[in-house]
């Protein structure tokens, strides 16, 4: 696994060293992260990265892990879908049972951390033991928090106003809260399978296995076969750019085989794209990251046409490639998109098309779009930022006012 | 702190964390609203905050008034008005703030029609809290300092030209003002009228380095 001093060449020595910096300054502090898995989904993955990259830079990180049976993790499964809108129902036995399980994991955990940093809605109600064990508490939202559910929201966020800080990934994501909210985005490691460098030969072979032709232009999309990534809507931009320039489209993704909505979804787009040979359906299997590497880097336009979306980091794996990329304006892609500087943000089947038709016939400037974003994505979306902006929020904890003297 | 006094010019850094404020602006009249009652920080951060995540974009880029009212509300003429807004004048957060309310508040008065933002592209108000720290880096006389200004990060280039300037209130940046304390007018004349709103912050380094070197052999 890379160390912190392995990103040097790609962000410069002068960002590492201030990194170190930081992190001096809260020598002596415990950071104790919690979640409700070490393995498997988006907080298991960055803190599996993050964890050793802050021992290296000095500090004192740990994880530990809560523990819970089918019946809590099916009801934090509603908490999740509540989440993001959906018309669950969550019964007071549900909220007895989550909260019961939270006061047995509380009454199990050796809180040592100076800084407690609690992971998503599973163990938020660990912050009752706050008053007893002290420390900082700081909780991290990692969903989209556009739209959620009232009650379900109420009932949260009874407990996050119990911690020190609160953290959120977008901007629309901020609650009206008594306590400080701070934006952290997530971010990328550029030399993770899915974002390092590839040699060209490995890119033709991927290519070659999966039977597309590198000599003309490819439009790619890279997603699960979900309704909200608007796959068939993809298909239809496609067949009306494809009428006035010659490209081929990969839709390429995984997530369909244990999810029945996700095989209907997939079975749809097969359809919509019977007939044409220049249409490649994709299912990728868990661990397919070099294929998803080679694609983004073999793509001439990168779309993300998500009609919702929590935050889009494929978008950001696809600038870091330097691809122009075309995305739907939602969730958290505006970060990522400055339109008409660092890529391109649509509303429409039609507005994606003009402008995939524009790309592929202006190279230079798609290629200006590319490198933009790469940019972008280096100063923004990197690992190195992310470790950055925790460490700050960890010193934000010690320091008032809106300018700290270190 | 950054005392300079026929000392050795101390390099320092800063890095901003993003606080979020709960407040959002669908229209014009809203942004309005919203400019008149948060908190300074945040009119710092949203006309600075596109110079260090966004320095590698030249010419000007414009802040994120401007950037939100031409691309997300459409009206070109007002987002103009944001753009050319002459950051460099302005020697106080709340003078930039009265600007921006005057612009707005003509702007309405001769404007009756409203335009709402598709819904999920409101203009959030967001604001930063400032972390300042020492450098282990000094420079003792000109050829020091343009050697030491090629190796500092861009956060250490942008605290010292526009952190202690605009939103610490000095009346000149840091550089300017070390050039003087060293009997170098000419060079910190040339430096407090450099325009660092409308070059990249790779560019300026350069230039910065270029006028220094000029200067070291005199």
């Amino acid at each position: 696994m890379p160390g912190i001093n392995d990103y040097a060449p790609i962000v410069g020595p002068s960002v590492i060293s201030e990194l170190y910096l930081l992190s001096q300054r809260l020598a002596g502090k415990t950071v104790q992260n919690v979640n409700s898995t070490s393995v498997g989904g988006g907080v298991a993955e960055i803190l599996t990265r993050m964890v050793p990259l802050l021992r290296e830079l000095g500090m004192d990180a740990k994880w530990d892990v809560i523990k819970g049976n089918d019946k809590f993790f099916n009801i934090t499964k509603k908490i999740h879908n509540a989440l993001h809108g959906a018309n669950v129902v969550l019964t007071s036995e549900d909220w007895e049972y989550f909260l019961e399980v939270n006061r047995g994991n509380a009454d199990e955990i050796d809180f040592y951390g100076d800084i407690v940093f609690i992971h998503d809605p599973q163990p938020i109600a660990l912050v009752e033991k706050k008053e007893q064990v002290g420390g900082k508490w700081v909780w991290r939202g990692h969903v989209d928090f556009t739209n959620p559910l009232p009650p379900v929201m109420e009932f949260l966020e009874s407990y996050i106003n119990r911690y020190d800080s609160t953290v959120f990934s977008a901007p629309a994501f901020a609650r009206d809260l008594r306590i400080p909210q701070v934006l952290i985005s997530p971010s990328i490691d550029p030399l993770s399978d899915k974002n390092k460098e590839l040699p060209e030969e490995t890119v033709d072979e991927v290519l070659q296995r999966l039977g597309i032709d590198r000599s003309r232009p490819i439009v790619t999309q890279v997603s699960r076969f979900d309704r909200l990534k608007d796959p068939c809507g993809v298909v239809e931009v496609y067949k009306k750019v494809k009428k006035h320039v010659d490209c081929q489209l990969v839709l390429a993704g995984g997530g369909a085989t244990d999810d029945p909505e996700g095989m209907k979804v997939l079975d749809e787009v097969k359809c919509a794209a019977t007939g044409d040979p220049d249409i490649y359906i994709i299912y990728l299997p868990p661990g397919s990251d070099i294929e998803i590497n080679a694609l983004q880097r073999a793509s001439t336009v990168v779309l993300q046409k998500s009609l919702k979306e929590g935050f889009g980091l494929t978008v950001s794996e696809a600038l870091w490639k330097a691809k122009p990329v075309i995305a739907s304006a939602v969730g958290g892609i505006p970060l990522q998109i400055k339109h008409k500087y660092s890529g391109i943000l649509t509303y429409s089947i039609e507005g994606t098309a003009h402008y995939l038709k524009q790309l592929l016939q202006e190279p230079k400037y798609a290629n200006k779009l590319g490198l933009n974003g790469r940019e972008h994505v280096k100063n923004n979306f990197l690992i190195t930022r992310h470790i950055r902006d925790y460490l700050l929020l960890f010193l934000s904890l010690y320091y008032e006012g809106d300018v700290v003297y270190l | 702190m950054l005392s300079l006094k026929n000392g050795p010019f101390r390099f320092y850094t800063q890095y901003h964390l993003v606080t979020l404020l709960g407040v959002k602006a669908k229209n014009p009249r809203e942004l309005l609203e919203g400019i008149k009652t948060v908190p300074l920080s945040s009119i710092y951060y949203h006309t600075h905050r596109f110079l260090q995540q966004h320095h590698y974009l030249s010419p000007e880029p414009p802040n994120d008034f401007a950037y939100w009212l031409t691309n997300i509300l459409n009206i070109k003429e007002l987002g103009e008005l944001f753009a050319s807004v002459d950051t460099a004048e302005f020697h106080s957060m709340e003078t930039l703030r009265s600007r921006f309310v005057e612009i707005l508040e003509c702007w309405l008065s001769e404007n009756k029609y409203t335009v709402d933002c598709p819904p999920g592209q409101e203009f959030y108000f967001t604001a930063c809290k400032t972390f300042i720290l020492p450098m282990p880096y000094s420079a003792r006389n000109l050829k020091e300092f343009a050697e030491v200004l090629r190796q500092i990060s861009i956060n250490s280039l942008y605290f010292h030209i526009f952190e202690a300037r605009m939103r610490l209130q000095k009346d000149e940046n840091d550089f300017a003002a070390w050039f003087r304390l060293l009997g170098k007018d000419e060079l910190a004349e040339a430096m407090s009228k450099l325009d660092p709103y409308t070059i990249t912050l790779e560019g300026l380094r350069e230039k910065i380095i270029n006028m220094v070197r000029e200067h070291a052999g005199n």
